[in-house]
């Protein structure tokens, strides 16, 4: 604008110009007129070639550009934009001389919807594990109470990983950590992150894992929020807590995972009982077991008293039947007496010398003996028979 | 007494078995010399259980693949 251009400098001598020398001259008047820039419109027509280059237009009600934003530029947003989206492009405008057509190179691409791309990024895949039921709140997983040993994915030289192990050393060091190294942004950083989750489901023992990093910015963020690694923590063995950034920044590894933490320290907390409580809780046991041993015994003593008098008891009634019986033996027995019989008038006879004479055989005539009568005893002779 | 030792459990498996053990002790229903019986193994799980808490040192590692893709465990310096 503003700038004439000099319309006889460039007549080549054969007077016309070929079409590559006009779009070449166009190109050239277009960049040198129009510098980088930002330009506000609305998506439409877009398209994404197998190439990862995007192709696209950017209109307003009156006019459209074509657009191309390369995949090398491409990569460093979150998703590709939506047709009717409206957005703010940094581009540099340019002729494309191939097609001679007036166009956008974008370099940035920035939603002016509410999160933008990020937050369509986000819902996307959010939506896609949301289906899958890998946000199920049924899904979480308890945490071992007294886990043994425990993964942790992150990267090995982050602030991240020296206040899990500082954690764990001063709450449980009972507990082995794993590290499992990955970078944990940048280009290909996912994929390193899965890699690193796929060896995990290969450690033998694990009780529990923890992935995570310390605060960074958005895009630093963005691995955690990558579909490929949501779905790598859920399908998990292990439950797993997920620390990733600050208090703020919720990823869809945050969601997936069976608990969230804050911050890495946060995570180690969580993962880990306190040593000195359940060595207190271990004291409390040993009392309870004593106590109750002690009033064990103290019961069976009790019992044993109690067993012994009813015993005693017992045999005080015994020794009284006894008693019984044998005054009614007494009684018997008395009966029985040969003196008894007397008494109801029979007579006993014996010899001199004291034999009892049964028969009449034993009575020869003349005999001389004695008759034993209730109170004494007759001398008696027998006569002729 | 002849007895075998107990077979070996996780922590909180141990200590699960000694929460039992104290209940059923506390419950006023075993003979004396199963009371005792208890009593020994629950005063075994606890030394047991002590030991492995105090026994241990934080101890940190790493794990990585090698060219082969097999696991290799290695101390982690950090």
């Amino acid at each position: 604008m503003g700038q004439s251009l000099d319309l006889f400098a460039a007549v080549s001598p054969e007077g016309a110009w070929t079409v590559t020398q006009v779009t070449r001259r166009a190109r050239a008047v277009v960049e040198a007129g129009l510098l980088p820039l930002w330009v506000r419109g609305e998506i439409s027509g877009f398209k994404a070639w197998q190439s990862g280059h995007w192709y696209f237009a950017l209109r307003d009600r009156s006019a459209q550009i074509r657009c191309v934003m390369f995949q090398k530029d491409n990569r460093r947003l979150p998703a590709p934009p939506q047709d009717g989206m409206q957005v703010f492009l940094f581009a540099r405008p340019t002729v494309w001389e191939e097609k001679g057509e007036f166009r956008l190179t974008v370099v940035d691409l920035l939603s002016t919807e509410a999160g933008g791309l990020w937050q369509l990024a986000f819902e996307k895949a959010k939506a896609a594990l949301a289906k899958d039921g890998l946000l199920d709140p049924a899904r979480k997983r308890p945490l071992p109470p007294y886990p043994l040993r425990i993964a942790v994915v992150t990267s090995p030289d982050g602030a991240a990983l020296q206040d899990i192990i500082a954690v764990t050393a001063r709450r449980w060091p009972v507990a082995e950590l794993l590290v499992l190294p990955t970078r944990v942004q940048g280009e290909g950083a996912e994929q390193e992150i899965c890699a690193a989750l796929a060896l995990l489901c290969r450690v033998e023992g694990l009780d529990l894992a923890i992935i995570g990093r310390g605060g960074g910015s958005r895009e630093d963020l963005w691995t955690f929020n990558h579909e490929r690694v949501a779905r790598a923590v859920a399908a998990l063995p292990v439950p797993v807590i997920s620390a990733v950034g600050h208090e703020t920044d919720v990823t869809l590894c945050d969601l997936v995972a069976d608990v969230r933490a804050p911050t890495p320290s946060a995570a180690a907390e969580a993962a880990t009982p306190d040593r000195a409580d359940v060595l207190a809780e271990l004291a409390h046991l040993g009392a309870r077991l004593a106590r109750g041993l002690a009033g064990r015994s103290g019961r069976v003593a009790e019992r044993l008293d109690r067993t012994l008098d009813r015993l005693a008891a017992t045999l005080e009634r015994r020794l009284e039947r006894h008693r019984h019986e044998l005054s009614g033996l007494a009684g018997r027995l008395d009966a029985l007496s040969p003196l008894k019989i007397l008494e109801r008038g029979y007579a006993l006879a014996r010899d001199e010398q004291g034999r009892v004479l049964k028969r009449v055989a034993q009575f020869p005539s003349g005999l001389r003996f004695r008759l034993r009568v209730t109170d004494g005893d007759v001398a008696a002779r027998a006569g002729e028979s | 007494m002849a007895r075998t030792p107990p077979e070996p459990l996780s922590f909180a498996q141990q200590l699960d078995r000694l929460e039992e053990i104290v209940r059923r002790l506390e419950a006023q229903e075993l003979d004396l010399d199963e009371a005792l019986k208890l009593f020994e193994e629950g005063i075994e799980r606890l030394r047991e259980a002590r030991e492995r808490l105090t026994a241990a040192d934080a101890q940190v590692k790493q794990v990585l693949s090698d060219k082969a893709g097999n696991l290799k465990v290695e101390d982690f310096d950090g």
